[in-house]
């Protein structure tokens, strides 16, 4: 498919590397790693070393290392699990990723606001804060606008409201663009999920440090008793060997990248009239692109790009694939005029200069051609 | 004659109509891309927009080789339909949920955005048919399966907006649509018609759906005399001609709701005959044809609800257009304030306009 992709934060290509890194345990070295003869433990090696490259980069033990299905189980683990071991109530910000949010409402959590920046307003996080709090959950960084927050800040206030709490955070757009040896101090639980950064689709990681909490899916106990399931080989190998290039790729690539997305940015300001980035660059990571166009409608704007093959998105569609309209915009009070208009492209690993090209090539002409009505 | 290439606009409901309309259009030769409208996400979600259908819709699109979007007009869908339908019924109006649906929805707002992106037409699986007379004048003609046919609900579209429609299986009957998914292998083949409201699947439904939204007042039940005779819970939840759930003791004479008065929470009954009038307003008129051309007319053929049979009559259509009067040949069962009726012309062919019951006239016919 000869697309412009600029969706990495719906989901990446996969690096080469951790391509060819699962395939001999998609074949020949398919033994279970749990298995009890010489086969299973050379599996079981490259598990184990595996989980060391995720410690590395994280900043934690090997033994703070839980593989999961996804990034969404790895949340859910977390809270969830929190929960049922501690009980309490959990507390979120009202930004964030479905796989946090539904799963804090469903539990009758407490949902905290956030600043026009989409950042948690640490003011409200304060004031909900108290000793019935076991759980805070804050993402790192934004999947849709791309904000980062003040985990830092966050963890302070929880250590002098909420000193039973343990705080929780969906990294799993990080990894891309933070060095998480400098997040992981903050949070006892972290998810993470590879595909968002070079690995195959259905593996994530829970990290869990200090933190104890009551596994989601009881059975064999594979992974300390914390998780249960056979492990996915291949897909522990790939993201673990994802994680590592990406890692030593992170610095350049973010450089480069935040390069193509500040020429995409400005010449779109520049381009179009009324168009708004929705949250300051330094407010954010470098491959997020996400702008609010006034008069115009994302489903709209996203069939014309889409037709001439680019890739990017709007907010998160419903199990029917109809969009809904954006949580965190209206969390950050987006004007509605703007939010309906609301774009996100985001850039990655494998972005060039020349996708910007293109990109901006089709989006131009199309918003004049969405605000001038049919032609 | 070679049918030009059109970029065409289907809308999919995941029904075996909208699925075969897509199939043929593809047959055709037609640049065509599928969608299928959110509209509702609310409790019932087991209408024409549950998840299950756009998986229906979503296939059949793939089998066919088509593109396949979703749009997400709930908002429209509630401040047009929903939101209207509940008021309605707080103040004793009976509206067709469904026809307000593509009056606002499928035949404005989905052809508006079909028409911003570039396609020439917007197509549907409804049952009827657009024909042009000698002169050029689109017509909106009935289904060729009259038993199907869906002129009625469709009857608001201009002359303007019907040069950009299609109805691709409006010329087949329902078993050869049927006999041509199945042709095709398409997984909608056998499904079975979409029934009623899709927010609200049955009469239980209904009562729990307006139930949670408005609040039901109780009414006395009088006679045309004025003698109370019963009660019913819901003074809301009575429509003009009901006959049954009227709180009325079996085994009498027939009684019928001959007037509803929600303010007052009052429902007289009485005998049939109290429900005949000699002669309907239609207000908010939409025209197909001419006003003009359609005041002209001798008789005219008028429908009062979805499968109602079309009865003779004539029509005085006001100066600006916005209403008519009906003055029945023989007189008629008056038509619950809110129910849509459409005009077609006398060889019960052609829809010329339609519009909104308001009232009952007493208009004595014209000499």
């Amino acid at each position: 498919m000869n697309v412009t992709y600029l969706d990495h934060a719906a989901t990446t290509p996969m690096r080469q590397e951790a391509v060819e890194a699962m395939l001999p345990f998609l074949t020949e070295r398919f033994a279970n790693p749990s298995g009890s003869h010489r086969f299973a433990r050379s599996i079981r090696q490259v598990v184990d070393e595996a989980r060391d490259v995720v410690a590395d980069i994280v900043g934690c033990e090997p033994g703070d290392v839980i593989f999961t299905g996804c990034g969404t189980e790895s949340d859910n683990a977390a809270i969830l699990g929190t929960l049922r071991r501690h009980g309490g109530t959990a507390v979120c910000s009202a930004a964030e990723h479905h796989a946090v949010l539904h799963t804090i409402e469903h539990a009758g959590g407490r949902i905290v606001g956030v600043d026009p920046q989409g950042r948690i307003d640490l003011a409200e996080l304060a004031a909900v804060l108290d000793d019935d709090v076991s759980v805070v959950s804050v993402m790192a960084v934004n999947n849709e606008v791309g904000a980062i927050n003040p985990l830092a800040d966050v963890a302070a206030l929880v250590r002098e409201r909420s000193p039973r709490a343990v705080v929780h955070t969906d990294a799993v757009q990080a990894v891309s663009w933070l060095d998480l040896r400098e997040l992981s101090p903050h949070a006892q639980l972290m998810a993470f999920s590879a595909h968002k950064f070079g690995g195959p689709k259905g593996v994530g990681i829970l990290i869990a440090r200090g933190a104890v909490f009551e596994p989601l899916l009881q059975g064999g106990g594979q992974e300390r008793d914390r998780r249960s399931g056979t492990h996915n080989v291949a897909g522990i190998v790939a993201m673990a060997e994802a994680m590592r290039i990406t890692d030593r790729e992170r610095v350049a690539d973010t450089l480069r990248l935040r390069e193509m997305r500040d020429r995409l940015v400005d010449t779109l300001l520049a381009e179009l009239p009324d168009v708004i980035e929705t949250v300051p660059r330094d407010a954010k990571v470098a491959g997020s692109a996400h702008v609010c166009i006034a008069d115009v409608e994302s489903e709209a704007l996203l069939y014309l790009l889409d037709e001439a093959d680019v890739c990017a998105s709007a907010a998160s569609a419903c199990a029917s694939g109809a969009m809904e309209p954006s949580h965190v915009l209206a969390a950050m009070g987006v004007d509605k005029r703007y939010s309906l208009g609301a774009l996100r492209m985001s850039l990655g690993a494998t972005t060039t200069s020349d996708d910007v090209d293109r990109a901006l090539a089709v989006l131009v002409p199309a918003v004049r051609r969405l605000r001038g009505g049919a032609r | 004659m070679k049918v030009p290439r059109l970029k065409v606009m289907v809308a999919m409901s995941g029904g075996v109509d909208s699925s075969v309309a897509a199939a043929l259009l593809v047959e055709q030769g037609h640049d065509v891309v599928g969608v299928t409208m959110r509209l509702w996400g609310g409790d019932s979600d087991t209408g024409c927009c549950s998840v299950s259908d756009v998986d229906d819709a979503r296939r059949v699109a793939q089998q066919l080789g088509i593109d396949h979007l979703v749009f997400n007009f709930t908002e429209d869908f509630h401040r047009h339909v929903v939101d209207p339908y509940v008021d309605a019924h707080r103040v004793g109006i009976t509206p067709n949920p469904c026809i307000e649906c593509n009056r606002h929805v499928k035949f404005a707002r989905l052809s508006e955005r079909a028409a911003l992106l570039g396609f020439d037409a917007v197509a549907t699986g409804h049952h009827a048919r657009v024909t042009a007379d000698e002169g050029g004048t689109l017509q909106l003609e009935r289904g060729f399966d009259r038993d199907k046919d869906q002129s009625y609900v469709v009857h608001m579209i201009d002359q303007a907006e019907l040069a950009r429609t299609m109805f691709p299986v409006g010329s087949m009957t329902k078993t050869t649509v049927r006999e041509h998914a199945a042709r095709l292998g398409l997984r909608t083949a056998t499904k079975p018609d979409s029934q009623d409201v899709c927010f609200i699947t049955s009469t239980g439904w209904r009562t729990t759906f307006l139930g949670t939204r408005i609040p039901f007042r109780p009414a006395a039940v009088v006679d045309t005399s004025g003698a109370t005779v019963g009660t019913v819970p819901a003074v809301e939840m009575i429509t003009l001609g009901q006959r049954r759930g009227i709180g009325l003791p079996g085994g009498g004479p027939k009684q019928y709701v001959v007037e509803v008065d929600v303010p007052n929470a009052l429902v007289t009954v009485g005998d049939e005959r109290e429900l005949f009038v000699p002669g309907q307003h239609v207000a908010e008129m939409t025209w197909v044809q001419p006003p003009a051309a359609v005041g002209e007319a001798d008789t005219v053929l008028v429908q009062c609800s979805a499968h109602g049979e079309p009865k003779p009559a004539r029509v005085t259509v006001a100066a600006d257009a916005r209403s008519v009067e009906v003055h029945w040949l023989i007189p008629q069962r008056r038509v619950a304030n809110g129910q849509s009726i459409v005009l077609y012309d006398d060889t019960d062919r052609f829809v010329l306009a339609g519009g909104i019951s308001r009232r009952a006239s007493s208009a004595p016919l014209p000499r």
